[in-house]
């Protein structure tokens, strides 16, 4: 069982957007700042707790669990490592790409987390969960008595919009059964045109805030490189002020919102608006002469 | 021409044995390349061995005749000892089509639970849908006072949120706001039936202890039964718990619901624990369960979030009895009637009266842990020897258990744990290292059939015998049923070898 007083957050977006680098530089800070913190990777790639451990991969909930054969046979302290500033790392695992069930994966790692006493003596609970909500089992973060607050990572790119568009429709459909809340947009810069305002007034739509524009800094490459976070690798840089920034807006957070999501169509008219995405004919126009769609679009 | 005349329909047992099947089945045979009867039987003889047990125990993927059931056969189990409740699972017909029919042949009775009729398009666009028509459906048709959820496995692949289902269900007006549908997850591929009934009464007694805590105790005791499929048990306990004047609120009582008289009419609900009194066990002074290993999170639960003593206690065999009237003469501050210390007296006339044919008997068991646990102690209490203890939903507690409650016998000192195993290694166990007795469930026939150890049926599932499950296993009364079955099933076989006279049976006595 959870004590209700722990804060539950989740990190939901886009696949390749900065979501574990983003959350992990924000509870490097969060952890700087004397909060005690749990990482639930809930991604199969298990990058989740890297920058915080400082290794390639930590031995996945599920990893072990198959190699023993049942989830019953893994006891916690195999899978829970501290880390950073005694940053407490899990990592759920999940099979092979193509294979199998990832989002039971999840499920089966949260009930272990939560039946085995992993909640206890904390004040956050931070989720990182792979791209869309895909499946039930990538909503279990956000199921009643979890993640009370989701923060989106996004970027001025069409289909990273466009995955924040759809983790918010995910949100509503749990906000009115259970408390799920939406606590803001990340926006983890790819240098988009006008990108700060296209942000804020997609949060706007969404019915909630841009909480932290992160501008794009190599520093944050060389840091991953070396494994750490930038709090870590240069405490001293503009970039780890960001992140600390980040972290205070995440702790003094009273902004839970439940979505408004919109729909596809507004979603390119405001691209359109933004002068990110040309009028219907340009588009056509485009397609004819073999261009290349415009940055993200798959 | 089989079954053409109707004054002579044939059974499985005859059907057969015609001439038309016995000639088809060799076609068959001949047509499939069917192996030479020499060689099969080589085979056969080849897996009674020593290196057959040690490919088998090398067994790694496969699982053959697992001793255990799935988690929902053991959630509807606990939802229908409460009154007028439906068992409600959230997944495929199939499924549920399984739990009943599994029950009614054991019970003989018949035994309600609905599914949600999950297909293709509710595995891919998630079973919300049908949990709120299921609901609504059900609340019409059935007029339960409680509907109980639960999971089979195609929900719990995909992830469905049961609790925001049965809210947005309630919001769409399938049943009133106020109406309760408890719920429990139990995934088919997690633990077994003895996790399903945990998890479904932890369940069911949190929606219903909800804001139910007064300042007051009731004075009460609550007894949780466990996954119990002895109706003798319960009404035992009752009995028991009667004589000597406690006071008790039973979690739950599914004895009139699968032992219920026939009066010509058909009640789809009968009996079981009032949905008040279960409200009110919040309030008791102290919680008894009579297994402990499937009762471990509920137990947890209520030691957690009501603040109540909790304890486990298995009435079996002299000892667990004694041990448990104790208990409840101390949570109730009543004395032990005389009437029981008689029971007790009598109980104790009958082991002494079969001690001699009972002393040093080398015994094969399994079952679920809590059951394994009461035989031991009862075996250890007559002198008879386990020697292989299987348990297929094992666990390392216990495991740990069982061990000490071995060691703390010289009878004990030859037994071996098998957790996690399976019938198969059994029948292998029972060719290499071979006992007396085998006590199980019918599966076990299978064994008796391939290795002739004789088979006293305890546990769960009985089909092929009936009414064993009205008896009792608990109590003083309970410990001379399980005498009455060992050692007269000992005497039986004894019987059996001794039938050709003047040749095994020399003595034309009676008995031997």
């Amino acid at each position: 069982m959870t004590d209700e007083s722990i804060r539950q957050i989740a990190f939901y977006g886009k696949g390749g957007i900065g979501k574990s680098t983003t959350s992990q530089n924000t509870i490097a800070g969060m952890a700087e700042l004397g909060q005690r913190v749990m990482i639930v990777g809930c991604d199969p790639k298990a990058d989740s707790t890297r920058l915080m451990l400082h290794s390639k991969a930590q031995t996945t909930v599920l990893h072990l669990a198959a190699e023993r054969g049942a989830v019953e046979d893994v006891e916690l302290e195999e899978v829970l490592l501290t880390g950073y500033r005694d940053v407490r790392c899990v990592e759920s695992g999940g099979p092979e790409p193509g294979v199998g069930c990832a989002g039971r994966g999840i499920i089966t790692s949260i009930n272990f987390l939560e039946e085995n006493g992993a909640y206890e003596d904390l004040d956050f609970v931070s989720y990182d969960v792979l791209g869309d909500v895909v499946c039930g089992g990538f909503a279990m973060p956000i199921r009643e008595g979890k993640a009370q607050e989701i923060y989106i990572v996004t970027s001025g790119e069409m289909m990273a919009m466009y995955a924040a568009n759809n983790i918010a429709r995910g949100v509503l459909k749990y906000a009115h059964s259970g408390g799920v809340r939406l606590g803001g947009l990340i926006c983890n810069s790819r240098k988009v045109d006008r990108e700060l305002e296209l942000i804020e007034t997609l949060a706007k739509r969404l019915n909630t805030q841009m909480l932290h524009f992160v501008p794009r800094d190599n520093i944050v490459q060389h840091a991953e490189l070396r494994r750490m976070t930038v709090i870590e690798y240069a405490p001293d840089s503009q970039q780890a002020e960001e992140y600390r920034t980040l972290a205070k807006k995440i702790i003094d957070n009273k902004n839970l919102a439940i979505p408004t999501p919109i729909t596809m169509d507004e979603l390119e008219d405001l691209l359109v608006e933004f002068g990110i995405l040309g009028g219907e004919e340009e588009y056509e126009k485009a397609i004819k002469e073999g261009i290349k769609a415009p940055a993200g679009v798959a | 021409m089989a079954q053409n005349n109707i004054d002579n329909i044939k059974d499985h047992v005859e059907l057969f044995h015609q001439d038309e099947y016995q000639e088809l089945f060799a076609g068959k045979k001949e047509f499939e390349g069917g192996h030479d009867p020499d060689l099969v039987a080589q085979t056969a003889e080849w897996t009674k061995t020593w290196e057959y047990r040690e490919k088998n125990f090398a067994r790694e993927a496969l699982t053959v005749n697992p001793a255990k059931a799935c988690q929902p056969l053991g959630a509807i189990l606990a939802a229908v000892g409460f009154e007028g409740t439906l068992p409600f699972v959230h997944g495929s017909q199939g499924c549920v089509a399984y739990f009943r029919s599994h029950f009614t042949r054991h019970f003989k009775e018949p035994f309600s639970a609905v599914s949600s009729s999950m297909t293709e398009d509710a595995a891919v666009f998630g079973g919300q849908n049908n949990l709120i028509d299921g609901l609504a459906n059900s609340y019409s048709l059935y007029q339960p006072k409680m509907i109980a959820v639960c999971t089979t496995c195609m929900a719990e692949v995909i992830g469905d949120d049961l609790q925001a289902f049965i809210n947005n269900a309630k919001s769409a007006g399938s049943v009133p706001q106020e109406f309760p549908v408890p719920y429990a997850h139990t995934p088919s591929f997690v633990g077994s039936h003895i996790t399903g009934y945990d998890n479904m009464i932890k369940g069911i007694l949190t929606n219903l202890t909800k804001d139910q805590k007064a300042e007051t105790t009731n004075g009460k005791i609550n007894f949780i039964p466990g996954f119990e499929t002895y109706i003798g048990n319960l009404r035992e306990i009752k009995r028991i718990a009667s004589l000597m004047g406690a006071d008790y609120t039973l979690l739950a009582d599914n004895s009139d619901y699968l032992d219920s008289p026939n009066d010509g009419e058909y009640h789809m609900y009968q009996g079981g624990t009032t949905l008040e009194d279960a409200a009110d066990s919040i309030n008791a002074e102290a919680t008894v369960a009579f297994q402990a290993y499937s009762t471990t999170k509920t137990r947890e639960y209520i030691g957690k979030e009501w603040k109540q003593p909790t304890s486990v206690a298995r009435p079996v065999g002299i000892r667990g009895t004694d041990e448990f009237l104790i208990k409840l003469s101390a949570l109730t501050g009543k004395p032990i009637p005389k009437e029981l210390e008689e029971e007790r007296g009598r109980a104790v006339d009958a082991l002494t009266d079969s001690q001699a044919w009972l002393h040093g008997k080398r015994v094969a068991l399994y079952g679920d842990p809590d059951l394994v646990i009461g035989l031991v102690q009862f075996l250890l209490e007559i002198g008879a020897e386990p020697v292989h203890v299987l348990v297929t939903n094992s666990n390392p507690d216990f495991e740990t258990e069982l061990r000490a409650l071995l060691d703390s016998s010289p009878f004990g000192a030859g037994a071996t744990i098998w957790g996690g195993k399976d019938l198969w290694h059994l029948r292998s166990l029972l060719f290499t290292e071979p006992v007396d007795l085998l006590i199980g469930n019918s599966y076990g026939k299978y064994l008796w059939r391939d290795t002739h150890t004789p088979l006293v049926r305890i546990g769960y599932p009985i089909f092929d015998r009936h009414h064993l499950h009205r008896y009792s296993t608990y109590g003083y009364q309970g410990a001379i049923n399980l005498l009455n079955w060992i050692v007269n099933t000992l005497l039986d076989e004894l019987d059996r070898n001794t039938i050709v006279p003047a040749k095994t049976d020399i003595s034309y006595d009676l008995i031997r």
